[in-house]
């Protein structure tokens, strides 16, 4: 029975040494500043509703920041706000907006250095250089934040959230818009991006880079510069994704540069240049995806080795693959095809003949892009009919052995 | 003037051919119409079909009622007519009625089936290539006295535009794939009603793909204003030029 009061006194008393304070914070000059300093760990600053023009407001303390109406904190197009170098902190319910450009530093909405378990929830950044900042952190939370600026180039603008050498972190339900990159990674590991928006960015809606073991899945990309790049990563999983309407002469749903390992699955593009670009990878699984209306399909460099494509529908794409070389090491198994014009007669509704992805056009349009003012001409379409009989110009390692008779359900 | 173009248009109702025609372009779009299941591809058979159809039938068939009514022209000239007024109201006569059978056969299914602005331009672009392709068909007409020759350079001047351009085209693109050759390129596709033609719908239809490296210039130019009205001028160029030349070369002949 001893043991037993005992641990109940101790955590009555643990109770009441955290018993946190609520600390009310009208706007004044200076008044967030003053109220972080008076605070005590785990206490709780209430921003009650106005405008703040403060800056600079370092939170080094284990402190909870919360916002009633959504209060302003202006950077004045000069300073960044917030900067936390504290661990477990939590910002939620603020309105963050005009954050200066700086040379030398990066200034954000909100700057996280060297914390972990750190919360960022329910904000509006808006028209900021860089929306949220992470650098060396872990296990922080971003959530349904509004990431809005209007970034016009890629040289002045800065990115929504922007992750620096971080692990662990989830990043999910945040809309973002227009910024250089929606959500950037460099050096991020085993990190959860879910169910986020970026779209009208001027670059890429997600940038990677050497970010090894993350997953991202149900976010909508759409209409940005560039569409989304991953690079120099491995392990990467990317499923249930929109790619929506990436346009332009250098576009692209989603390149891929040295990825290794991954997969790619139930994801969904549509009318984009190019679906996927994918240029020195290696054992990627592109499985059950939907390529819909986009100019090519999937564009497989022949630097790609090992990828296998299984189970996608490729619909109404004017050019559903295309590689620049005669050397295939990736294998394409059992997809639909809408251009397939074989025949099944053992009723297995597997096409009984090989389909050959590439069409004669989409080789030579690789080749010397200008060609493409004859596209669709009857000269093409005459030049595809004799390449079908007989192929000479398309690479002939590049095929689906068993092509579908049916569109799959996805 | 009018009693001419009324006359011409009478005969070529009571020649049928011009009824089979509508019947024909008919069927074909409303088969082709039905059997997709998105509207991209149907129109883009149906651009094919413009594309290879209008010109061979618009141009063969005109050919061949003008020389067939020589002996009508002969009558008519004999009367207090200018050469250029009668020429130009037989020009008249038989491109309303081809018009008209294109209109019918293509233009009320398509707007049936597909109304958006593809549709409207590959309509538009069709009734150009009839233009066209009847006012090469005069020139044809006035400059060979037989009719076998004249039928064959009919058909000659068809496979030229749709075939032979293109194919000289590309390997005009092979040869010089080291320049930049897309601004001349512009320039050289206006030499060819038919490529005109089918940039315009593709432009409208296959977006995504022309927004590649080069296709991305074409469709910056051809699909701006600027790029529209310089395609209309060009193919009214093509329309007139032939027109003018033929009535310039009829005034002096010796019938």
């Amino acid at each position: 029975m001893k043991p037993v009061l005992l641990l109940h006194i101790f955590l009555l008393y643990a109770v009441t040494w955290s018993f946190a304070t609520i600390i009310k914070v009208h706007p004044a000059v200076n008044s967030i500043h003053h109220a972080a300093n008076i605070a005590h760990s785990g206490d709780t600053l209430l921003l009650q509703k106005g405008i703040y023009k403060e800056h600079d407001i370092v939170i080094s303390k284990k402190l909870t920041i919360t916002g009633e109406g959504f209060p302003i904190i202006d950077g004045e197009n000069k300073y960044q706000v917030f900067i936390i170098a504290s661990d477990s902190v939590i910002i939620q319910g603020l309105q963050i907006q005009h954050i200066g450009k700086g040379s030398i530093t990066d200034m954000a909405g909100i700057k996280i250095v060297n914390a972990k378990c750190v919360t960022i929830r329910n904000n509006r950044l808006i028209n900021n250089t860089f929306g949220i900042y992470l650098q060396n952190t872990t296990r922080c939370n971003i959530v349904n934040n509004m990431i809005h600026s209007d970034a016009k180039d890629e040289i002045n603008g800065g990115n929504g959230i922007h992750a620096w050498k971080c692990t662990h972190l989830s990043i999910t339900g945040n809309s973002i818009s227009g910024h250089r990159d929606g959500i950037y990674f460099e050096f991020v590991t085993d990190s959860y991006i879910a169910a986020n928006t970026s779209f009208d960015n001027a670059r890429y809606g997600l940038h990677f880079m050497f970010s090894h073991n993350d997953t991202y899945t149900q976010n909508t990309f759409k209409s940005n510069g560039a569409g989304v790049a991953v690079m120099y990563s491995k392990g990467v999983i990317m499923c249930d994704n929109e790619f929506v309407h990436n346009w332009g002469d250098a576009s692209y749903g989603l390149l891929l540069k040295e990825i290794t390992d991954s997969k790619i699955e139930h994801n969904r593009f549509t009318k984009n240049t190019v679906g996927i670009h994918m240029e020195g990878t290696t054992r990627v699984d592109v499985r059950r995806n939907i390529f819909q209306d986009n100019g090519w399909g999937v564009r497989v460099q022949a630097s790609c080795s090992g990828s296998s494509f299984v189970e996608n529908n490729f619909i109404g794409n004017s050019f559903d693959v295309t590689t620049n070389g005669t050397m295939m090491l990736n294998t394409f198994n059992n997809n639909y095809w809408d251009k397939y014009d074989g025949y099944d007669l053992d009723k297995n509704s597997i096409g009984d003949v090989s389909y050959y992805p590439v069409s004669v056009y989409a080789v030579i349009t690789e080749k010397i892009p200008p060609a493409m003012i004859l596209y669709r001409s009857f000269l093409s379409d005459i030049m595809d009919q004799v390449e079908k009989v007989m192929p000479t110009i398309i690479p002939d390692m590049l095929k689906d052995d068993h092509p579908l008779m049916k569109k799959l359900k996805l | 003037m009018k009693t001419i173009i009324k006359y011409v248009l009478l005969d070529l109702l009571k020649n049928k051919t011009i009824l089979v025609y509508t019947f024909i372009l008919a069927a074909i779009t409303i088969s082709v119409s039905g059997i997709g299941d998105n509207a991209s591809k149907g129109l883009l058979s149906l651009l094919n079909i413009t594309l290879l159809f209008v010109p061979i039938i618009s141009i063969l068939f005109s050919t061949i009622y003008f020389f067939n009514s020589v002996e009508f022209t002969e009558l008519l000239l004999a009367q207090p007519i200018r050469r250029k007024t009668m020429l130009l109201a037989e020009y008249a006569g038989i491109a309303i009625a081809l018009t008209i059978a294109y209109l019918v056969g293509v233009g009320v299914p398509i707007c049936i089936f597909f109304y958006n602005l593809a549709a409207v331009i590959l309509i538009i672009s069709g009734l150009f290539l009839t233009l066209i392709f009847s006012a090469l068909a005069l020139l044809i007409f006035v400059l060979f006295k037989d009719k076998t020759k004249g039928i064959g350079a009919a058909i000659i001047i068809a496979l030229f535009f749709i075939l032979l351009f293109d194919g000289l085209l590309l390997s005009f693109i092979y040869s010089f794939s080291d320049y930049p050759i897309e601004k001349p390129l512009l320039g050289l596709i206006s030499l060819n009603p038919v490529d005109l033609a089918r940039i315009l719908v593709l432009l409208q239809l296959d977006a995504a793909v022309m927004m590649g490296y080069s296709g991305a210039l074409f469709k910056k130019f051809m699909g701006s204003a600027t790029g529209s009205i310089y395609t209309v001028i060009c193919m009214l160029c093509w329309t007139i030029i032939p027109l003018i030349t033929a009535a310039g070369i009829f005034k002096k002949k010796d019938i």
